[in-house]
């Protein structure tokens, strides 16, 4: 397939060389990309789910490695291998209803070594519940029962395997289907998160408040369109967000939807953080401890709200979730950009000529694109499932994201 | 492949009607810089070649090209020319995948940019505005506004055929030269339409002047002139700039020859235009120096994203940035005792051993560094062996290059492909080591570099075989003082020194790679106060004359006010040299005679002469074979006997002869310690050979008795002799 090995290439590329802007972007890019992995797969007599996961594995390492920073890209892998997961778990409920089936294990297609397998009954549970809709129910209902029979039996494993791999053919082309479905599932609510988000503006931004953000962020930018939408009545301070002054663009955005705007610095932000009721602001990516991964300079905002008490928002689709803790190893929390954003190099060019200041420059410019806040710091994450705590969010990390998948990278080496 | 050219076509269509015709974008990338700066490096790798950040420059710029919309590239490649082919063909840029046609274009008789145009120009591949470019240019600049603006004025003017990219860099008030090492550049151009005026970069910044055509002056309402813009050499052409190589053969150089006679041209009317970059980055490695900067500046995101920790290239390995912009690669070995320093990027597979300080520095990959180097400011490539307690500083050391035990590396030193060199040796500040020796013939035009037809890695057998008998040899009979450049690698080493050119001494601080010595800049500073004519003396070439001694018998050079540049150290070598070529059969008369002249020349006094010369006679006690103290004395003293008479013309007065003593003293403390036991008897000798008078005895004990313990050790060695010219001398008084 070397239409499909270019288009891996030439993402990857895109990638590594920074070309794509913003994580809803790479995130559907990246969906995209692996529906076409998916499809092009050929599928073979058995262990279907083992070979598409093996393959989006595979892509899903080089597009990881070529941008380790933007970490959507590792989240949309793993919800695509979860996919396939599911779907291949709900085939198999599935067909072992139909054979009548009630006992031993199925689920071990191709997993035998890294995956523990669960109970007949958490199965039934887990194929019972929807894979869009996961409910902290269903959850509940589900862990104490796999954390019961966390081995299933091998001895039977094998035999009753021959007598359903006539099943398995007929279902051959049916994985596939349901995976693909299930991925232009995930690229349709990449599409809306925004709108979802947006919908519950109005719950969240009263009349007359004001609200302060940092920099831009398409979310923030429609959910305080959304909320003027609905004939709310608000003040937005927007914090300019040096050094690339992304805030001047939303404060021109906003006015343009008849928002009421001030434009502050990021310096003023603790002046003003008192006279503001609510700080919404976009991130770069939710960690799984409720930590936040954000444009430099929310942090200080974050620590100015906590201050005054001033509640601190987070909007972000739910690509930007992550499965991993910041301090995994693999996760590279910042990314230094290029300082010509902060000084002109001609007109500095003098202090940074190592010929004849003994060889090491005295002057450094740091230009870090991110900041963490702690999740403590935090008040309420707002997704397209809805708000929720930071102390929530491996919760909802174990909706959308299997186990065995956080670590994408050293399983297939 | 199919697939991106629909995608090509679909975007042609989609743009104006009137550009449906367009060709795509074209760049000529020259391959080879034309000229000798990156010797003796280059000898065995072309230079754009040479790792940057650990990264080929041809890499560097390829990326640029590819990310301004340049789709097809010609390179041009001369000097290594199946090198450079082998080395793109293994590349991705020649992979199906990528989205720039990479095109090698090669000659072997081209000369110059000049040459390498016109057999562009006969290919007759480039059909409409092309970039033009060296291989060896790093920049993120956006070239689209200065496309743009070069088509606008194409469209108005036919004849503004070439855009120029410039950047501000101010050049150093001291040095006269950018921080890229290169000259200052003088430009004019037109405020308005920003059209070159004038180009000046050979100006004599020691003349401080600049002759301006009047014509300029009168045709043009205003221009502004700078001397802090800098010349990126990166070019917007249009297809005329090649018809017009080929019109003016003798055109050789891209910026002396052609920009300049373009502008003195007023026949044809061409016009040069120039676009002014500010933030974004764009350098062009030019020589050593702005090898260094530019890698600084590429450690310090400067030329983001083309930077270590955005795999931008396919060829790097994944790297992790620590504080203070320190990169190292994951699989790094380092000792927990080792320290990293500030702006430092370690390869993959490279270990540091215990206690080693590395800083401002960058490590290639699988390199093996021992306890306790200390490396600052170096660019170490790939597979190099540092072994233990080795120093290096500002130093580039090239692929396979073997430092053993404690060897030194003063600033601006550059040891080429798998030099080795042996134990404890200081290899002299700006030297270059090579495995191939310098071609003796020194072509005086610096256009031509060294174009070794078909030349894979010249790793000639018969070099190294030859070099390992001659270690062989010299590991047999060490003789500290071996004349051939071999000895100064050390036993066990491999490689010649090269030595500088005639004049090309003046460029060696200018464009090496280590800082520029805080007393070079205090004497260019203070020069340009002074008589401008006296600037750019160098350390190593003849000195002016400096201040007079009052006791010197010689008055005649009345220019007093320089200061003593001559280095004892280097006179001693001078005057060894003279002498060595006495024992070839000169006359010693004629030897007197050079000496005199070259203590003149040096503003030495009669006492340094016999110093320096009695340092050459012991020295030739030292070489001759000898197993025990005796023997050593033996010779020692029979040279003496032999010499006698020309340093007994030196010595005319006491204190000369006192003179003689100390330096006996030096030469047994620290450069031939053999001696030391051998004081006093020598001492003894000299003063039965009438060389030395018991005056100056006397008079260098009485001299010592308030020094320190640590001086005193050869008095109280020759205390008896002493006491006993003390005794006699008396007795002669009691005599008389």
């Amino acid at each position: 397939m070397p239409d499909l090995q270019a288009l891996v290439t030439d993402f990857v590329l895109k990638l590594k060389r920074r070309k794509i802007e913003g994580s809803q972007a790479t995130a559907k890019q990246t969906a995209e990309l692996l529906r076409q992995v998916v499809s092009q797969q050929r599928m073979p007599y058995t262990n279907q789910a083992s070979v598409l996961i093996d393959a989006v594995r595979a892509v899903g390492e080089q597009l990881i490695a070529a941008n380790p920073i933007e970490l959507a890209v590792g989240n949309i892998v793993r919800r695509v291998l979860h996919i396939i997961r599911e779907e291949n778990l709900s085939s198999t409920t599935a067909a072992m209803e139909g054979l009548g089936l009630t006992a031993g294990s199925d689920d071990d297609e191709g997993e035998h070594e890294d995956r523990p397998g669960l109970s007949a009954a958490a199965v039934a549970a887990a194929a019972r519940s929807t894979l869009r809709a996961p409910s902290l129910q269903t959850l509940l209902e589900d862990i104490p029962e796999s954390a019961v029979a966390p081995h299933p039996s091998s001895s039977g494993g094998d035999s009753e395997g021959k007598s359903k791999s006539a099943d398995r053919s007929s279902r051959s082309k049916k994985l596939k289907h349901d995976v693909i479905e299930a991925i232009n599932e995930l690229i349709q609510d990449i599409d809306t998160c925004h709108e979802l988000i947006s919908e519950q503006a109005v719950e969240h931004i009263h009349q007359n408040e004001v609200i302060l953000t940092l920099g831009r962020s398409r979310t923030v930018k429609e959910f305080l369109c959304a909320a003027k939408e609905k004939k709310r009545t608000f003040r937005v301070f927007v914090a300019e967000g040096a050094p690339r002054y992304q805030g001047h663009v939303l404060a021109k955005e906003l006015v343009g939807k008849g928002i009421q705007t001030t434009v502050i610095t990021d310096s003023a932000v603790f002046a003003m953080i008192s006279r503001v009721n609510m700080v919404i602001v976009g991130a770069h990516a939710i960690m799984a401890n409720g930590g936040v991964i954000a444009p430099v300079g929310i942090n200080m905002v974050a620590l100015a709200a906590q201050r005054h008490a001033v509640p601190f928002v987070v909007v972000a689709g739910s690509h930007k979730l992550c499965p991993l803790y910041p301090h995994n190893p693999e996760v590279l929390l910042n990314e230094f950009r290029c300082p010509s954003d902060l000084l002109d190099f001609g007109e500095f060019s003098d202090c940074m000529d190592y010929g004849s200041l003994g060889g090491s420059p005295l002057l450094h410019v740091v230009n870090p694109a991110f900041d963490y806040v702690q999740p403590k710091l935090v008040s309420l994450f707002i997704t397209d499932t809805g708000g929720h705590n930071p102390s929530y969010v491996y919760r909802l990390i174990a909706d959308y994201y299997s186990a065995d998948d956080l670590v994408v990278q050293r399983n297939s080496t | 492949m199919a697939q991106k050219r629909g995608q090509r076509g679909a975007s042609s269509s989609a743009d104006d009607p009137e550009v449906v015709a367009r060709v795509p974008l074209q760049a000529v990338l020259l391959a080879d810089s034309f000229n000798l700066k990156f010797r003796p490096i280059t000898l065995e790798r072309p230079k754009v070649l040479l790792p940057l950040v650990n990264v080929p420059m041809i890499e560097y710029t390829l990326a640029w090209l590819e990310s301004v919309g340049v789709e097809e590239v010609f390179v041009f490649c001369c000097a290594h020319s199946q090198q450079v082919k082998q080395y793109l063909n293994q590349s991705e840029w020649t992979k199906p995948a990528a989205r720039l046609s990479v095109t090698t274009i090669e000659s072997h008789d081209a000369i110059s940019a000049g040459d390498a145009l016109r057999v562009i120009y006969e290919k007759s591949v480039i059909r409409g505005d092309f970039v033009l470019i060296s291989g060896d240019t790093v920049s993120n600049m956006s070239l689209a506004q200065a496309l743009h603006e070069h088509k606008e004025r194409r469209k108005k003017d036919p004849l503004a055929i070439m855009t120029m990219v410039i950047k501000h860099s101010k050049p150093s008030n001291v040095t006269h030269q950018t921080r890229l090492g290169t000259d200052e550049v003088i430009m004019a151009f037109d405020p308005e339409t920003k059209e070159l005026l004038f180009y000046e970069d050979k100006a004599d910044p020691s003349q401080r002047i600049i002759s301006l055509d009047k014509i300029l002056l009168a045709d043009s309402p205003a221009f502004y002139m700078h001397n802090d813009k800098q010349d990126c050499y990166i070019d917007i052409c249009s297809p005329e700039v090649l018809s017009l190589f080929m019109d003016n053969f003798d055109y050789q150089h891209l910026r002396r020859h052609f920009v300049k006679g373009l502008l003195v041209d007023d026949i044809m009317g061409y016009k040069i235009f120039t676009h002014e970059i500010h933030s974004s980055y764009a350098a062009r490695i030019d020589n050593f120096r702005s090898y260094g900067t530019v890698t600084k500046d590429i450690m310090q995101s400067w030329t983001y994203p083309l930077v270590p920790n955005v795999r931008y290239f396919g060829c790097c390995s994944n790297m992790k940035l620590d504080r203070q912009g320190v990169f190292k690669a994951l699989d790094v070995v380092q000792s927990r005792s080792a320290q990293i320093g500030a702006v430092t990027l370690i390869g993959s597979g490279s270990t540091i051993g215990d206690h080693s300080v590395i800083s401002n520095s960058v490590i290639g990959q699988e390199c093996t560094i021992g306890r306790n180097v200390s490396v600052h400011g170096c660019y170490i490539w790939n597979n190099v062996i540092i072994e233990d307690d080795c120093k290096l500083n500002h130093a580039i050391v090239c692929d396979g290059v073997h430092l053993r035990t404690g060897v030194v590396l003063e600033p601006g030193v550059i040891l080429s492909f798998k030099v080795e060199v042996g134990q404890q040796i200081t290899i002299p500040a700006y030297s270059k080591v090579s495995l191939l020796p310098q071609p003796s013939i020194q072509d005086s035009d610096e256009e031509l570099e060294y174009a070794d037809a078909n030349s894979g890695v010249i790793e000639s057998p018969s070099i190294t075989s030859m070099i390992s008998t001659r270690n062989a040899e010299l590991s047999s009979d060490y003789s500290v003082t071996e004349n051939s450049g071999l000895s100064e690698v050390g036993i066990s080493g491999v490689g010649y020194i090269w030595c500088s050119f005639e004049g090309g001494n003046d460029d060696e601080w200018r464009h090496s790679v280590a800082p520029i010595p805080a007393s070079k800049l205090a004497e260019l500073s203070h020069d340009d106060y002074e008589d401008p004519d006296v600037s750019y003396q160098e350390v190593n070439s003849t000195p002016v004359s400096g201040e007079l001694r009052p006791d010197s018998e010689i008055t005649g050079d009345d220019d007093a006010d320089g200061t003593d540049y001559g280095d004892s150290a280097d006179f001693d070598k001078e005057v060894e040299a003279t002498f060595q070529r006495a024992l070839t059969g000169v006359n010693q008369e004629n030897v007197i005679l050079e000496i005199n002249s070259l203590r003149l020349s040096c503003n030495k006094s009669h006492a340094d002469c016999a110093g320096a010369l009695f340092l050459s006679v012991i020295k030739l006690g030292l070489e001759a074979p000898h197993s025990s103290n005796g023997e050593l004395y033996q010779n020692t003293a029979k040279e003496i006997n032999r010499w006698k008479d020309i340093l007994k013309h030196y010595l005319k007065s006491v204190d000369e002869e006192i003179e003689i003593i100390l330096k006996f003293e030096e030469i047994c403390l620290e450069i031939a310690t053999e001696f030391s036991p051998l004081f006093s008897t020598i001492l003894s000798s000299l003063y039965e050979k009438d060389i030395l008078s018991e005056d100056a005895i006397l008079s260098w004990a009485s001299e010592k008795e308030g020094a320190d313990e640590s001086d005193k050790i050869f008095v109280k060695q020759s205390e008896r002799f002493i006491t006993w010219l003390k005794e006699a001398s008396e007795e002669d008084d009691e005599d008389d």
